[in-house]
């Protein structure tokens, strides 16, 4: 089963997943393969990011990582343990905590702090460490000041938090986080993707997101971009964005700065590739 | 415009009542339930009276909103007095037409007119100084031992959290819903009953449609932080009996015991 030490927090190896569709009788009708033996190692304390437009088969790759789906072929270890294994299923569910897209259908508790101790709760917590672990986890996305709040009235980036709070008061290795700023307007999304850079600076919590706006991946430390279920690219944000061809050709939106500093490069002005921010593109042109 | 439903009625305020542990509210009204059906005689409706009284003062709700729930039960209460009163056998008292009062009618019609309207405030006490919450996390813990003959308790417990949880949520979707479909031309306010049940199809179709798939969601999210049903499942607020509520049972017991008194020896 390979080595432990030198394994990473996930580790997929030749990771398939087969949709079956049937019709009314249950006959196979078809198979889609929505991941394609796909090959990730994931380093403790990283910040990865996986990108891909709709139907690439990045969602049904983070549900892997969850255990809330098994692979067709292939294996899934989160640190260290198979996830196809039984015995294993709630610790790894534990050591990989999973956010998903839509706010209001992931929260369960009427006020924020139950939700955050739901969580903890169905891990048989003792219920003095349940709210410490409610009021640490709260502090983390600063959302400690609403927890006598019901969520209801919470913009869509406040209750991601509280969805990332309730992750973390579990006490995960490491945090999957599945389009989570899909739904959010662009404040939010900015609220969101700063909790989960912080996380990932001050705890150490391994971070992999998963979405399709460019923007948030810039500070991660590994970029995989996935189409029609297989690993189309893989690097470095800088990496990925030197290939502006290659990401248009998989239909991903290349950041305004990074495509204005290629068609500057292309009509002749020198410039380094794989520009990421406006900073940057200032400092190259002066 | 639908967001303005407040849901329950609970009432915030900083009383006894309101702290009193939930088991100890539920018991009580059942209790107190009870005791309206064994008292016999106008001396058991004045203890019960006084008890209810006593009781409405320490929760500080404003009276008004006890006799708010009557307003649901004035048709129920009218055709019980109405039936008691005229069709008790007994001593005739007034008689015109076919119809003739009864001294026991009489009796009877009042009797149950007050043991009604007893029942409806006594339990709206209730519902007003419990947050819908603490109710489940009392009922969760009171049916416990239901569990023996596989009664799923946590689970019922769970599922009514969960919609207390969701009716804001629909009912906002429901709001948007139906502005989409106004926008469209649909029509919801004109035409007789029928024709406003059958306009109200468009607007049920989707939103049963998108709870389903919030359903869909919510479980996929309790799965993965490890939801499992309630075996080996701690509390965050864990329901913890205080002295007052040791207290509360006393004052209970107490009024149960002078309640079956009056019967027996008034």
């Amino acid at each position: 089963m390979g080595n432990f030490i030198t394994m990473g927090i996930i580790k997929t190896e030749k990771l398939v997943f087969e949709y079956i569709r049937r019709d009314e009788e249950g006959n196979v009708e078809g198979i889609t393969r929505a991941v394609d033996e796909v090959d990730l190692d994931v380093e403790p304390g990283s910040f990865i990011a996986i990108l891909g437009h709709n139907g690439s088969g990045k969602s049904t790759l983070a549900k892997h990582i969850n255990a809330i789906l098994y692979p067709t072929e292939g294996t899934v270890w989160v640190d260290g343990m198979d996830t196809s294994q039984e015995k294993n299923l709630w610790d790894v569910r534990q050591s990989a905590g999973m956010v998903f897209q839509n706010p209001d259908n992931q929260i369960i508790g009427q006020v924020v702090e139950e939700d955050v101790g739901f969580g903890p709760e169905n891990m048989g917590i003792p219920t003095q460490q349940i709210w410490e672990r409610v009021e640490e986890s709260l502090k983390a996305v600063g959302m400690y000041e609403f927890r006598k709040h019901s969520p209801n009235k919470l913009s869509g980036g406040q209750k991601q938090r509280i969805s990332i709070a309730g992750v973390i008061a579990m006490h995960p290795k490491c945090i999957i986080l599945d389009e989570p700023t899909a739904m959010l307007d662009p404040n939010g999304r900015k609220e969101v993707v700063r909790a989960v850079r912080a996380l990932n600076a001050a705890e150490g919590i391994t971070v992999v997101l998963i979405t399709h706006y460019m923007e948030e991946i810039i500070h991660a430390d590994k970029v995989f971009v996935m189409d029609r279920g297989k690993v189309a690219m893989e690097g470095t944000p800088r990496e990925i964005f030197s290939q502006v061809e290659r990401l248009k050709e998989l239909r991903l939106d290349v950041p305004q700065v990074t495509l204005l500093a290629h068609e500057l490069q292309k009509s002749g002005v020198n410039i380094p590739n794989g520009i990421l921010t406006t900073e940057e593109l200032v400092e190259a042109l002066i | 415009m639908l967001r303005d439903i407040t849901l329950g009625q609970y009432y915030q305020a900083e009383s006894v009542i309101h702290k009193l542990d939930p088991r100890v509210k539920l018991i009580a009204t059942i209790t107190f339930i009870i005791s309206l059906f064994i008292v016999d005689n106008i001396a058991g409706y004045l203890i019960a009276a006084i008890f209810l009284v006593c009781v409405i003062r320490l929760s500080r709700v404003p009276f008004r909103f006890m006799i708010r729930g009557m307003r649901t039960i004035v048709f129920l209460l009218l055709i019980t007095v109405v039936f008691n009163l005229f069709l008790t056998p007994g001593e005739p008292l007034v008689s015109f037409w076919k119809l003739t009062i009864t001294k026991e009618g009489l009796r009877s019609a009042s009797f149950m007119a007050v043991r009604l309207v007893f029942l409806i405030i006594g339990s709206s006490v209730m519902t007003l100084t419990t947050t819908p919450n603490n109710l489940t996390d009392g009922m969760e813990k009171l049916m416990n031992p239901l569990k023996f003959f596989k009664v799923p308790v946590h689970e019922v417990a769970m599922m009514m959290a969960i919609a207390l949880r969701f009716i804001p949520v629909l009912l906002e979707e429901t709001d948007k819903i139906m502005k989409a479909q106004i926008a469209r031309g649909a029509d919801f306010e004109s035409g007789n009953l029928i024709k406003k049940a059958k306009s109200l199809v468009p607007l049920l179709v989707p939103l049963f449609i998108s709870a389903f798939r919030r359903a869909n969601d919510l479980a996929m999210a309790m799965e993965a932080r490890c939801y499992r049903g309630g075996e080996h499942r701690t509390k965050m607020k864990p329901l913890q009996y205080k002295r007052r509520d040791a207290e509360a049972y006393f004052v209970l017991v107490c009024y149960l015991a002078v309640c079956i008194g009056a019967n027996v020896y008034l």
